[in-house]
C-alpha cells in the first residue's frame, strides 16, 4: 500500500487508559492495510480497523518516546508510546490516510473475503426481504398499495425503489406532494398496524418558503387519513426543537389555517416553557389564519404534536462532550455527573423515547395514523418511527426482525449512513452519532424489560461496531440508489447472515415471557430510569465493568441446559439398549459378543461430554480482575515501597501514593 | 395500658389507603399500640401492617371533612390514608406521631413481640466473641481473649471481649484506654490469615495540643508488627480535621512517637453531612416530574455517590495495605464508632471469603458494628423525612450496606445473599420486632436484658424458609480476594433501596425469576445426568461381571 511507510514497530508501550500512574504494556505495533496490530508481551493482540479510527493525535515528545494516541469510533482509545520519533511520525501519517478513504472502492467491504461462493454472497443478500416484510404487516391491501411513481428514483432519489402509499392517492398528487416537500421526501407508509388499521407514516418538512398552499400535499395527507377507518384523525408528528419549528411557522403563513392541537401530554419536563410556547404558537397560527379556528372544519382531522428532539450537531457536540469527561484520568463522582449532565446525552435519549412513546400511544390507544418528520426526514424521523414500531410490534424486537427493522426504517428510507458516520473523508458536520442513540433507546428499553427482547446487548454492540467498521456493504453509501450504483450487493457482503450464524452469542437467555413478549411496551421514562450505558461508551475498558457477568453466565447455563437435555436422551437410549441388551444377552451370547465392540466408543464419548461440560463451569466462574497478576492492582505494588507517602489517594481502583 | 391512652380513636371506616403503583384500597383503619393497620376485610387483598417505629413524619391535609395522612416511613415509602371525618383524622394522626416518637426504649415493640415461628437456633448466642476468636486461633499465637471490659467500666461502648496483643495486659490496656477517645484502646478487628497481617480499630488518641504521648498505646499497636516492618494507620478523617481535633484533646499519632508507622488520611464524611446527603438524595429520587438535567444535577448534589466512592476507596486502601503490601495497620477517625467500623467491615468483605457467606456476614455485622458500639438507637432515630433533626442522626450503617451491594454487584457470584437480604438489614436497623439493633452498645443492651425480654433478628433469619429468601442463586464460593472498581461509571444508584417505592419493578422481579429458574433448572439436569451416568456404568459393569465367567 503506497501509504504506508512503516509496517513494524518494536518496543511500543500501550498505556492503560485510566491508570494514574504510567504502567505499560511492551509490544511490536504492526500496521496492515486494513489494520493496526499491536502485539504485546504476553502474546495478547489487539487489534484496530483503520475504518474504527476517528483521530489520531500525536502528542508532544517525551522521554520515553513519541505518544500517539487514538480514538475509536467504537469508543476504544488507545494510547501507545513510540520510541523513535521518525516511526510515529509514519505511522502517524499512513493512519491519518488509512482512516478516511476517499474513495468508496477503497473501503474494506471491497476487500474483504469471507471465502463465500457468488451463490452464497447472494443469498446473504436476500435474507432480508423488505417487501416480504410489508406483507407481513398486511400491505398492499384495500387501502394501502404499492406505488411504482418512484421505480426509477425519479420523484425521490434517497428513498427506495418500493413505496406504499394509500391506495386513493393517484399518481399526480404524490408528484405535486414531492415537489412541496425538502428533497422530494413525500409522506409513504413505514409501519402498518393490522390490528388498530392504523399507519405510521413518514415525511420530510416542507418546503419552506413556500407561500402558498400545496392542495396535492393536503389531499395526500387527507388520504392517509381517510386510509385508517378507525379513526377520523390523525398526528402530524414535528420531531424538531421548538424553536427551529417556530422559524418553520413563520414561513408556512398558510399553515395557520390548521387548527393547531397540541397534545394535552406535555412533557412533564418542560411544562412551563412548553405553556408559554404553546400560547405563543397559538397566538401565531391565528394571527396567521387572519379569522383563527374558522377553518377548524376542514382541517380538524389533522392533530399537530411537536417533539423536541435536536439537530445533528447537537447531538454530536454532546456525544463529544460525554465522551471528554468519560476520558479523564481520576474523575470524581461529582464531576462525572456534572459532565452527564451538561453533555445533554441522557436528555437528548429521553427525548428520543418520550417521541417514540407518544407515536405507540397514539396508534395503540387511539388508533391514530401518524405522520412523522423532521427537516429532512431521515435522522429523527428514522429514530422515532423504527423505536415506534419496536414497541408496537414484538417481531421487531427478535433477531431477524431488528435486522428488518434497520433494513427497512435506517438503510432503505436513506439514513446516510455513510456521512453520519464518516466512512470516507468528508464533510465532519455530517457527522452524527443518530443511529448510536437508536441503540441506545433499544437498549434503555431492554433494561426496562428484561424479557421483551430476543436479542442482547452483545448485539447491540455489534451492530454498532459495524456501522463504522465497513467490513460488510449494508451501511455503506447514504441511500439505495447510491447502494445499487456502487453494485454492494456484487462486490461485497451483508452483515446480517454472518450475526444469523452466530446467533447463539446474542441471544437473551431470559426472553420468552409471554406478558413481556407479545405486549406493547410501555416504558417509563422518568429521569432516573435513563443510566449511562458503560457497556457502549466504555466497552474496551474492561477494569471499569463487573467482574462477574451474571448475563454471560445465565447464557452459558442456558445453552448448557440444551446441551444437558440432549445428554440425558442420549443416556437414557442408551440404559435402554444396555438393558435391552442383558435380556438379549441371556437368550443369545453370540448376540452380545456382536454388540461388545460399542462399549468402549459409549465410554469415549462419556468422558468426553464431561469434558465438554467442565470447561464451560470454567468459563462460568472466571473472576477477572481477581488475580493478583491483574495489572491495575499489581502495578502499585512498587509504589508502596517506592518512598514515604504523604497521601494515598486510590483511583479507579489503583491506589497510588504521592510523596 | 398507657398506649390507650395515646390512641384516642383506634378505628376508622371507609379509610382510603393511596399507594403508588397499586390501585386505592378501601377498608377499616385501627391503631395498636405498635401498628397501623389497613384491613379491607376482603378476601385476596393484603392488609397493610405498619410498625409506627418504621413512621418517620407525617403531613397532614384538609379538604372540607375529608382528612388526608400522609405517612412517611424510615424505609423511604411515602402512602396516603384519606380519613372521612376531622376529628378523627386528627386523633389518628396525634395518635400516630405519639407512638411513633415514644422515648422509652422498654415500650418499642421488640418488648411486645411473640414469635409465631419456631426458633431452631437463639441468635442471640450465634455469635459469641469466643466462637469468632476461635476462627482465628488455630493461626494466632500473638493474640488473647481478654475481659479487662467485663463491667464496661474500662470502655463503655466496647463488649466484654476483646482480641489484643498476647504481649500486653490487662493493666496496660487500662492505661491505653485513657489515652483514646471513648476509652477504645486498639484491638483486632481482622486477622489476614495469608500472610498473618491484621486490621486492628480504636477511637483516636487523645494527644491534646500538648503533644500528650502513652508509651503503653505506642507498646500495644507495635506489638502487632513483625520485626522490621511497618505498619499504616489509616486515619478516617482529611488531616486538618485532625490536627483541629488536638484543640478538643482529641488528636492524632506523631511521627516521632509512632515511627514504624505510616499515617494516610482520608476523608470519610460524618453526622450531618451525611444525614443532609440522604435527605437530598430521598427528595430527588422521590420527585418523578423533574426533567434529566435537574435529576443529574440533584444526584449530583447530593454527594451520596460521593461518600460512597470514598468509603469503598478507604476500604480498598487498606484491604490492598494487608494483602497486597503484607503490612497490619491500624484504622480510626474520631470515636472509633462510625467511619471506621465502615472501613474495618468493608476491608474484610474484600479481604475474607466468609464474610461474603450469609452466616459470615451476620457474624460480621455483630462483631463490627453491634459489639463494636456502632450507635444504632442514635444513628438510626430517623430517616429521611424527619423535620426535627438531632445531633446523633447519620445514616452510616446505610452507607456501608450500599457499599456492600456496589461490591455484590461487580461480583455477583461471589456473595451467598443476595440483594434482599441487605434491604431486610436496612430495615430491621430502623425499624424492627427484633431486639437486635437496640441500643448503642452491649453496655445499654445488656441493661436492656435485651437478651431475655427480645427475640434475635439471627433467630428469624437463620430458619431455613427465611434463608432460601436471602440466598444467592449465583453463588460460587470464590476465596479470592475481590476488588472491586470505585470509578464514578461504576458505580450506581442502589435503585433497590432509592427507587423501591418509585418505579414498578414487575418486569425486573419476573426476569430475576427466569433467571432463577434456568438455575434450578440447570441443577435438576446436572443431577439427572449424574443419576443416569452411573446406571450406565452400573450395567456396563454388570455386563462385565456377565462376561467375564
Amino acid at each position: 500500500m503506497e501509504h504506508i511507510r512503516t509496517t513494524k514497530v518494536e518496543q511500543v508501550k500501550l498505556l492503560d487508559r485510566f491508570s494514574t500512574s504510567n504502567k505499560s504494556l511492551t509490544g511490536t505495533l504492526y500496521l496492515t492495510a486494513t489494520h493496526l496490530l499491536f502485539i504485546d508481551a504476553h502474546q495478547k493482540e489487539t487489534w484496530i480497523l483503520h475504518h474504527h479510527i476517528a483521530s489520531v493525535e500525536k502528542l508532544a515528545l517525551t522521554t520515553s518516546g513519541c505518544p500517539l494516541v487514538i480514538q475509536c469510533k467504537n469508543f476504544r482509545t488507545v494510547h501507545f508510546i513510540v520510541p523513535r520519533e521518525r516511526d510515529c511520525h509514519d505511522i502517524y501519517n499512513s493512519l491519518l490516510q488509512l482512516s478516511k478513504q476517499a474513495k468508496y472502492e477503497d473501503l474494506y467491504a471491497f476487500s474483504y473475503n469471507p471465502k463465500q461462493n457468488d451463490a452464497e454472497r447472494l443469498r446473504g443478500w436476500e435474507l432480508i426481504d423488505l417487501a416480504e416484510e410489508y406483507k407481513r404487516m398486511g400491505v398492499p391491501n384495500s387501502n394501502w398499495q404499492l406505488s411504482d411513481a418512484n421505480r426509477d428514483y425519479k420523484i425521490c432519489e434517497t428513498y427506495p425503489r418500493e413505496l406504499y402509499v394509500p391506495r386513493i392517492a393517484s399518481k399526480p398528487i404524490i408528484v405535486g406532494s414531492s415537489k412541496f416537500r425538502s428533497k422530494g421526501r413525500f409522506p409513504v407508509l413505514s409501519y402498518y398496524h393490522q390490528s388498530k388499521e392504523a399507519a405510521i407514516c413518514r415525511c420530510s418538512q416542507p418546503l419552506s418558503g413556500f407561500s402558498a398552499r400545496c392542495l396535492e400535499d393536503e389531499h395526500l395527507l387527507q388520504a392517509i387519513s381517510k386510509a385508517n377507518p378507525a379513526n377520523r384523525y390523525m398526528y402530524v408528528m414535528d420531531t424538531r426543537p421548538r424553536h427551529r419549528v417556530q422559524s418553520w411557522w413563520a414561513t408556512q403563513k398558510d399553515i395557520g389555517r390548521i387548527i393547531v392541537r397540541i397534545s394535552s401530554k406535555i412533557w412533564n419536563d418542560e411544562k412551563i416553557r412548553e405553556s408559554d410556547e404553546k400560547k405563543r404558537l397559538n397566538a401565531m397560527a391565528n394571527r396567521a389564519a387572519g379569522k383563527g379556528y374558522e377553518n377548524e372544519d376542514n382541517y380538524s382531522n389533522i392533530r399537530f404534536q411537536f417533539v423536541g428532539i435536536e439537530n445533528i450537531h447537537v447531538m454530536r457536540s454532546s456525544l463529544q462532550k460525554l465522551l471528554e469527561v468519560n476520558g479523564t484520568k481520576g474523575l470524581s463522582v461529582n464531576d462525572f455527573y456534572s459532565g452527564l449532565e451538561s453533555s445533554g446525552w441522557l436528555r437528548h435519549i429521553k427525548a428520543v423515547m418520550d417521541a417514540a412513546i407518544f407515536l405507540a400511544k397514539a396508534i395503540e390507544a387511539e388508533s391514530a395514523s401518524v405522520l412523522v418528520h423532521c427537516s429532512d426526514g431521515w435522522d429523527r424521523t428514522s429514530q422515532v418511527c423504527s423505536l415506534g414500531s419496536l414497541l408496537l410490534d414484538p417481531y421487531y424486537r427478535t433477531i431477524r426482525g431488528f435486522m428488518v427493522l434497520i433494513e427497512k426504517d435506517w438503510i432503505s428510507f436513506g439514513h446516510k449512513f455513510s456521512e453520519r458516520c464518516g466512512h470516507l473523508d468528508g464533510d465532519p458536520k455530517e457527522v452524527s452519532p443518530v443511529f448510536t442513540q437508536f441503540l441506545e433507546c433499544v437498549w434503555h428499553l431492554t433494561e426496562q424489560f428484561p424479557q421483551a427482547f430476543e436479542f442482547n446487548e452483545a448485539f447491540l454492540l455489534q451492530i454498532h461496531e459495524h456501522i463504522h467498521s465497513c467490513q460488510f456493504g449494508n451501511f455503506i453509501g447514504n441511500c439505495q440508489k447510491e447502494r445499487e450504483e456502487l453494485k454492494l450487493k456484487e462486490k461485497t457482503y451483508s452483515l446480517w447472515p454472518f450475526l444469523l450464524d452466530d446467533q447463539k452469542k446474542y441471544l437473551n437467555p431470559l426472553y420468552g415471557s409471554q406478558s413481556q413478549k407479545s405486549a406493547v411496551l410501555e416504558p417509563n421514562t422518568v429521569s432516573f430510569n435513563f443510566k449511562f450505558w458503560r457497556n457502549m461508551y466504555h466497552q474496551f475498558d474492561r477494569t471499569l465493568h463487573p467482574r462477574q457477568s451474571v448475563f454471560n453466565i445465565i447464557m452459558n447455563m442456558n445453552e448448557q441446559n440444551k446441551q444437558l437435555e440432549k445428554d440425558i436422551k442420549d443416556l437414557e437410549s442408551q440404559i435402554k439398549q444396555r438393558k435391552n441388551k442383558q435380556t438379549d444377552g441371556i437368550l443369545s451370547k453370540e448376540l452380545l459378543n456382536s454388540v461388545r465392540p460399542e462399549s468402549p466408543a459409549l465410554k469415549a464419548t462419556l468422558s468426553l461430554k464431561e469434558q465438554a461440560l467442565l470447561p464451560v463451569n470454567d468459563v462460568l466462574r472466571t473472576i477477572e480482575g481477581s488475580s493478583p497478576a491483574d495489572n491495575r492492582y499489581s502495578e502499585y505494588a512498587d509504589e508502596f515501597s517506592k518512598a514515604e507517602p504523604a497521601v494515598v489517594s486510590l483511583e479507579y481502583g489503583v491506589a497510588r501514593m504521592t510523596c | 395500658m398507657e398506649f390507650a391512652e395515646l390512641i384516642k380513636t383506634p378505628r376508622v371506616d371507609n379509610v382510603v389507603l393511596h399507594r403508588p403503583f397499586y390501585p386505592p384500597v378501601e377498608g377499616t383503619l385501627c391503631l395498636t399500640g405498635h401498628h397501623l393497620i389497613l384491613s379491607s376485610r376482603q378476601d385476596n387483598t393484603e392488609e397493610l401492617w405498619l410498625l409506627h417505629s418504621n413512621i418517620d413524619a407525617i403531613d397532614k391535609r384538609f379538604v372540607g371533612p375529608l382528612g388526608t395522612i400522609i405517612i412517611k416511613c424510615k424505609d423511604f415509602r411515602i402512602i396516603q390514608l384519606d380519613i372521612p371525618g376531622m376529628e378523627e383524622c386528627l386523633n389518628i394522626a396525634s395518635s400516630i406521631e405519639a407512638l411513633s416518637t415514644l422515648d422509652s426504649i422498654t415500650l418499642m415493640y421488640p418488648f411486645f413481640y411473640r414469635p409465631m415461628f419456631e426458633v431452631i437456633e437463639d441468635g442471640w448466642h450465634s455469635f459469641l466473641p469466643e466462637q469468632e476468636f476461635e476462627l482465628y486461633s488455630l493461626a494466632i499465637s500473638e493474640w488473647r481473649l481478654s475481659y479487662v471490659n467485663k463491667e464496661f467500666a474500662v470502655c463503655p461502648s466496647y463488649p466484654p471481649a476483646v482480641i489484643v496483643p498476647k504481649a500486653v495486659d490487662d493493666e496496660a490496656l487500662r492505661k491505653v484506654a485513657t489515652f483514646r477517645h471513648g476509652g477504645r484502646f486498639p484491638v483486632l478487628s481482622y486477622y489476614h490469615k495469608k500472610n498473618g497481617m491484621v486490621i486492628m480499630r480504636s477511637g483516636q488518641p487523645l494527644t491534646g495540643t500538648n503533644g500528650r504521648r502513652c508509651k503503653e498505646d505506642e507498646k500495644l499497636i507495635n506489638a502487632t508488627l513483625r520485626a522490621g516492618k511497618r505498619g499504616y494507620i489509616i486515619d478516617t478523617r482529611p488531616l486538618n480535621v485532625a490536627q483541629q481535633a488536638r484543640a478538643k484533646g482529641g488528636g492524632f499519632e506523631q511521627e516521632a512517637h509512632y515511627p514504624q508507622w505510616r499515617r494516610i488520611h482520608k476523608s470519610i464524611e460524618r453526622y450531618h453531612i451525611l444525614q443532609e446527603s440522604l435527605i437530598k438524595l430521598v427528595e430527588s429520587c422521590n420527585d418523578q416530574t423533574q426533567n434529566m438535567d435537574r435529576w443529574l444535577s440533584k444526584l449530583e448534589a447530593s454527594n451520596w455517590l460521593t461518600h460512597i466512592k470514598e468509603i469503598l476507596t478507604t476500604a480498598c486502601l487498606a484491604a490492598q495495605c494487608l494483602d497486597r503490601e503484607g503490612a497490619s495497620i491500624l484504622v480510626h477517625g474520631t470515636e472509633g464508632t462510625d467511619s471506621t467500623l465502615q472501613v474495618t467491615s468493608l476491608a474484610q468483605i474484600i479481604l475474607e471469603p466468609r464474610s461474603r457467606t450469609i452466616r459470615g456476614f451476620e457474624a460480621l455485622i455483630e462483631r463490627e458494628w453491634l459489639q463494636a458500639g456502632h450507635p444504632f438507637q442514635q444513628r438510626c432515630a430517623q430517616s429521611a423525612y424527619c423535620n426535627s433533626k438531632q445531633k446523633w442522626e447519620a445514616p452510616v450503617f446505610l452507607l456501608f450496606l450500599d457499599c456492600v451491594w456496589q461490591i455484590l454487584r461487580q461480583f455477583p457470584c461471589s456473595f451467598e445473599f443476595n440483594e434482599n437480604f441487605l434491604i431486610m438489614l436496612f430495615e430491621h436497623a430502623y425499624a424492627s420486632q427484633f431486639g437486635t439493633f437496640l441500643g448503642n452498645n452491649e453496655s445499654e443492651r445488656c441493661k436492656l436484658k435485651l437478651q431475655q425480654k427480645t427475640m434475635s433478628l439471627w433467630s428469624w433469619v437463620n430458619r431455613p424458609s427465611e434463608l432460601s429468601k436471602f440466598t444467592n442463586p449465583l453463588f460460587e464460593a470464590n476465596n479470592l480476594v475481590i476488588w472491586p472498581s470505585v470509578a464514578p461509571q461504576s458505580l450506581q444508584l442502589w435503585e433497590g433501596i432509592f427507587l423501591r417505592w418509585n418505579r414498578s419493578s414487575k418486569y425486573l422481579d419476573e426476569a430475576y425469576e427466569e433467571m432463577v429458574n434456568i438455575i434450578e433448572y440447570n441443577k435438576e439436569l446436572q443431577a439427572k445426568v449424574n443419576l443416569l451416568r452411573r446406571q450406565l456404568a452400573e450395567l456396563e459393569t454388570e455386563d462385565g461381571v456377565q462376561e467375564s465367567p
